[in-house]
């Protein structure tokens, strides 16, 4: 009976090891790059060609199909990296630690695509480029998380003592991810409230929502693509800097 | 208890502890990350007394008039309780309109009327065709004759 737990306990865990992950990243990587490439340009296609013009924004609403998903993935990956990171304290497993620092880039660029096609967005429709309202307040806050993240682990030396004190930082920082989500509920904001959201039905037409939703799952496989190229490059540059330690260069 | 239960404990009781802290902090802030009053908040007296602040509320159908100056317009904004008159000298966003959203940076002056050094259109969350928004219409201003009659 001890013995069949063991087996499936090392089954379950056995790609929780760099070595044993490292291979099975390089297979998913071309099906994620070919899977986000081809629904991208599928969502892309539904949002300026397939869907109607909007009743009082005219064409200017075109820019949810970018602005939506990237403010989305912007808050997902922060609340992943968090995870990780906190999986890594808790297990003092390395390769959650690197996959923390993998996905810190990713998140900061959504939050900066979020952040800026959002303000070309406000010139035109709200009147203001940006307005200090605690929706944009609370995202501009996620970016600089993000940048504080990988510039503490940068600025520690021994890698060991970089992941637990930018883990922490994530943590501390994954406070912020409900205070932007409900930020345009819980007090008057300039920005409008959610469109999407499990609670309600959705406030959109169909043809709209879909290339939404289309646009999502493009960026979440690109999201895994570069993310895991990034693990991989991780696991490889610290596993060269071990083997040169230990060689004593 | 291993040591890896341990440190989830801790990480665990820590976030929680935080949780609360944020909880706290936003209740008492919670007047202060306001950006606009409404004019029944301005009405109670809780949005500032001097300097400038932003009301913020809806464009009181037929009430948009350009003064004999030609260069400042006056409209209502209302919350549906209360109302107050806005005057602002510029150009409007493309989405200001009547019954619509919006949020005026300025202060009152003497007679009470709201002097806006800005004016932001805010728009609402719902997405459709203008077929589909016409067609909505149509069926709101037959429902209304049908309960009138």
């Amino acid at each position: 009976m001890k013995n069949l737990d063991t087996k499936t306990s090392i089954n379950w865990l056995k790609y929780a090891s760099p070595k044993t992950f490292y291979p099975l990243a390089g297979k998913l990587i071309p099906w994620c790059v070919i899977g986000a490439v081809g629904l991208i340009v599928y969502g892309l296609y539904i949002g300026l060609f397939v869907a109607p013009t909007d009743f009082q924004q005219g064409e200017g609403y075109r820019i949810i199909f970018v602005h939506v998903p990237a403010a989305w993935f912007s808050m997902f990956l922060y609340l992943l990296m968090a995870m990780y990171a906190g999986l890594g304290l808790v297990l003092n497993a390395r390769l959650s630690y690197m996959m923390a620092t993998a996905i810190a880039p990713t998140g900061a660029m959504f939050t900066l695509v979020a952040l800026v096609t959002g303000s070309l967005w406000g010139k035109p429709m709200w009147g203001a480029w940006w307005v200090w309202d605690a929706r944009l307040t609370s995202e501009l806050i996620l970016l600089f998380l993000y940048i504080g993240y990988f510039s503490l682990q940068a600025a520690i030396d021994d890698k060991n003592r970089a992941d637990k004190a930018s883990a922490v930082l994530a943590l501390v920082g994954a406070i912020n991810v409900p205070i932007i989500y409900f930020s345009v509920k819980w007090w008057n904001t300039l920005h409008q409230g959610a469109s999407v959201s499990l609670m309600k039905a959705p406030a959109m037409a169909t043809v709209m929502l879909k290339g939404m939703l289309v646009m999502a799952i493009g960026f979440w496989l690109y999201s895994i693509a570069v993310i895991l190229i990034r693990v991989r490059c991780e696991i490889l540059e610290r596993d060269s800097k071990a083997a040169m330690f230990n060689l004593g260069l | 208890m291993k040591a890896r239960h341990k440190r989830f404990g801790l990480i665990a009781v820590g976030l929680i502890l935080l949780v609360i802290a944020t909880v706290l902090i936003t209740k008492s802030f919670k007047s202060n990350l306001v950006f606009f009053f409404t004019p029944t908040q301005v009405e109670k007296g809780e949005a500032p007394k001097s300097g400038s602040f932003r009301i913020g509320g809806l464009v009181e159908n037929g009430s948009l008039k350009r003064l004999p100056d030609g260069l400042h317009v006056q409209f209502k904004v209302t919350d549906t309780a209360k109302t107050m008159l806005v005057e602002y000298k510029g150009i409007l966003p493309d989405l200001f309109k009547e019954g619509k959203g919006v949020v005026a940076e300025g202060k009152l002056n003497a007679i009470g009327v709201f002097e806006a050094d800005q004016v932001l259109a805010k728009h609402d969350e719902n997405y459709m065709p203008p077929e589909a928004a016409a067609a909505l219409k149509a069926a709101k201003d037959a429902k209304a004759k049908e309960d009138t009659k």
